[in-house]
């Protein structure tokens, strides 16, 4: 086997193949060899420009990515001088079908480490214990933002799980005929309501009440369940439709009512698939700020009354505090990261809770 | 799946408990259809006075009338969208066919979560990020582009000092869709009929022609509309936008200069909290107008899955 180095070198193979499966294809070390090559020369090349620029720093994105690119042409044509041209253009293909998965990973690990670092700043006690009542530069916290958050999260999900949960229902074990099918088409179309379109509605709905100007928590709380009832009723079908028939059928031979075998067979058979939508669903609306921006405005003062006055949010709060900073805007902007760090912290809790949930208490199906 | 044929032909004794568990059922069922309906009309009813009161009286239009301060809006909605979906669209069918062909199968599944991440990222957390972030690191790369590539009309210039442009904010919007376009193509790749692969791989195909001769001809329909629905997301997208473009309205196709069409949806938002009087009733008309769009966006993406039916579980 002749040896191949990183760059386009190739020998001619000298003298008679040992093993003729093997003819004409690259040996498996070769993608690797050239991979750790391009990577060791575009660290170098980016070493040198940190090196002559020291304000720029390194560059990390620019080098694996310039490195894949490096890899991606140097491997089609080694591989095309050896292998022929289909085999290149699968080798080809394959870096950039990998170079997709890295592009995709570049935002977010660029996401998720800026608002780590940035976030760590104001991640103390006073963020978690205070408001920003008559607070103008530094200290101040999002205590009325996060209370604001789980108290119209809570009515929201209130409002749409049992109306999520009741239509799956009728969708699954009663819905015929043309009122089902516009159902279900409707659902899937209720999915894709921009949010702030939601927050328009919900809106609309108090000033034909209350009259224009008029901004409330339970308004930010409808509409968060405009759009979290969609999916409750898309994740429970789904699930619902997992019982076997031969569950419903055992029950109706026993002589059980409709209604109860629902309610005592179906449910509870489902019932972890069902919490884990519901939870997703939950994860969704809560980092949701336009409709809360619209219905709910904001403010700086703890509001515990779903019924009076505006009320702030955890996403309207990292919004306002970035859009609107004061004289101090550092102190602005490390709250805004903060609170985003908050945010994605309470997503992603409730993402590997609903997750654990799903394999943890999932019945059995055969399948 | 549904009940025994038996009930069509001799019908159940109904019990009030019966009556009322279908009963609310069916309510609630109705109910979805009557909050769709309302939107719809409380949109438009609040959307009258927009078009009845004279533009002369209406501050936020500035003397034009409600068709001129619209266009640049729907423009600007439509040309982000657009330019987040090309960007989108070929790296989504990437990392669907990396998860689903390429990758390890037992790294798949976890490499499909990282992709989920990003979907569970709040949008508002997306626009810190672009515009403290994307935006001052791709500014130099317009500069860039307007020094070598000025000729093209697209990259004209001059570039924007801040980096916040129409194309950043597109690339932000373009990374919160790609989960959803890639979840759908993936479920779609996944359900090739094996046979097909096998034979392709049989007759000799390598990997690639496996994958153009079986894969992509089969899941055509689905990635249309997984890029429509892609289409419907961005069109609607709010925070990112909002917070990372800096819009001088007007209509322009230039990527990297610092007057940028803003969108439908960020302007709402960013005109709502201090709107008043008749510009609340402006601000509702331009949304109800995106309603439409995103409405027959996705009622057209639905029908291209239903013909399909085996992908419409696939979101």
């Amino acid at each position: 086997m002749s040896q191949l180095t990183a760059p386009p070198k190739t020998d001619a193979p000298a003298g008679a193949m040992p093993n003729s499966y093997a003819t004409g294809r690259l040996p498996r070390f070769v993608p690797w060899t050239i991979l750790g090559g391009s990577f060791i020369i575009m660290i170098a090349v980016f070493a040198l420009f940190a090196s002559a620029d020291p304000e720029g720093g390194f560059n990390a994105p620019g080098t694996v990515f310039l490195s894949v690119v490096l890899y991606g042409i140097v491997i089609y044509f080694v591989a095309r001088m050896i292998e022929g041209p289909r085999r290149a253009k699968d080798r080809l293909v394959t870096t950039l079908v990998t170079l997709a998965f890295v592009i995709a990973l570049l935002p977010l690990v660029s996401l998720l480490s800026t608002v780590v670092l940035n976030g760590t700043a104001r991640l103390d006690v006073t963020f978690f214990t205070n408001s920003m009542r008559n607070v103008v530069g530094e200290g101040g916290g999002a205590l009325h933002a996060i209370t604001g958050t789980l108290l119209m999260t809570g009515a929201a999900a209130i409002i749409s799980i049992p109306i999520g949960l009741l239509t799956s229902i009728y969708l699954v074990e009663y819905g015929r005929g043309r009122l089902a099918q516009a159902i279900t088409f409707f659902v899937d179309v209720m999915t894709g309501i921009p949010s702030i379109v939601a927050g328009l509605f919900a809106y609309t709905l108090f000033v034909i009440i209350f009259g224009p100007g008029i901004r409330l928590g339970i308004a930010g709380a409808i509409a968060l369940a405009v759009l979290m009832i969609p999916v409750v009723v898309r994740s429970s079908e789904e699930m619902l439709r997992l019982v076997p028939n031969e569950l419903r059928e055992a029950a109706f031979a026993l002589g059980v009512p409709k209604w109860l075998v629902v309610l005592k067979v179906v449910l509870p058979t489902s019932i972890a698939g069902l919490t884990t939508g519901i939870m997703l669903s939950i994860s969704r609306v809560i980092g949701e700020t336009a409709p809360l921006l619209v219905a709910a405005g904001y403010t700086n003062n703890m509001n515990y009354d779903l019924l009076e006055g505006r009320m702030q949010s955890l996403p309207v709060f990292v919004y306002s505090s970035y859009v609107s900073q004061g004289t101090e805007a550092q102190a602005y902007l490390d709250r805004a990261w903060t609170g985003a760090l908050t945010l994605i912290l309470i997503v992603m809790a409730l993402n590997l809770l609903a997750r654990f949930i799903a394999r943890a208490f999932s019945p059995k199906l055969s399948r | 799946m549904t009940a025994p044929a038996t009930t069509a032909l001799i019908p159940a004794k109904q019990r009030p408990g019966d009556r009322i568990f279908s009963g609310s059922a069916l309510v609630a069922g109705s109910l979805i259809l009557a909050v769709l309906a309302a939107v719809a009309a409380f949109l438009v009813l609040q959307s009258v006075p927009a078009v009845t009161t004279d533009p002369e009286d209406i501050s936020i239009l500035r003397g034009e009338n409600l068709l001129e301060y619209v266009w640049p809006l729907v423009f600007g909605t439509l040309w982000s969208a657009t330019i987040a979906l090309i960007l989108a669209v070929p790296v989504a069918i990437g990392i669907a066919l990396f998860i689903s062909h390429y990758a390890p199968r037992r790294l798949a599944q976890g490499l499909g979560y990282v992709i989920d991440l990003l979907a569970a990222v709040p949008s508002v957390v997306f626009g810190l990020w672009g515009g403290n972030v994307l935006a001052p690191a791709v500014q130099p790369f317009y500069t860039w582009l307007e020094q070598n590539f000025g000729w093209f009309p697209l990259f004209a210039g001059p570039a924007s000092g801040t980096g916040r442009t129409i194309l950043t904010a597109s690339v932000v919007l373009a990374v919160m869709i790609l989960p959803i376009i890639t979840a759908i193509c993936r479920e779609v790749f996944l359900q090739t009929p094996v046979l097909h692969e096998e034979a392709a791989l049989a007759l000799g195909a390598t990997r690639w022609e496996m994958i153009r001769m079986a894969v992509l001809p089969f899941g055509r329909a689905g990635i249309v509309s997984a890029a429509m629905l892609g289409l419907g997301r961005a069109l609607g997208e709010t925070m990112a936008v909002a917070m990372v473009l800096s819009a001088s309205g007007g209509v322009t196709f230039n990527l990297i200069s610092s007057s940028n069409p803003s969108t439908i949806a960020a302007n709402i938002a960013l005109s709502f909290p201090e709107a008043y009087g008749v510009n609340v009733n402006v601000l509702i008309a331009t949304g109800l107008i995106l309603f439409a769009i995103t409405l027959l966006v996705n009622t057209i993406a639905r029908i291209v899955v239903n013909r399909r039916k085996d992908f419409s579980g696939a979101n």
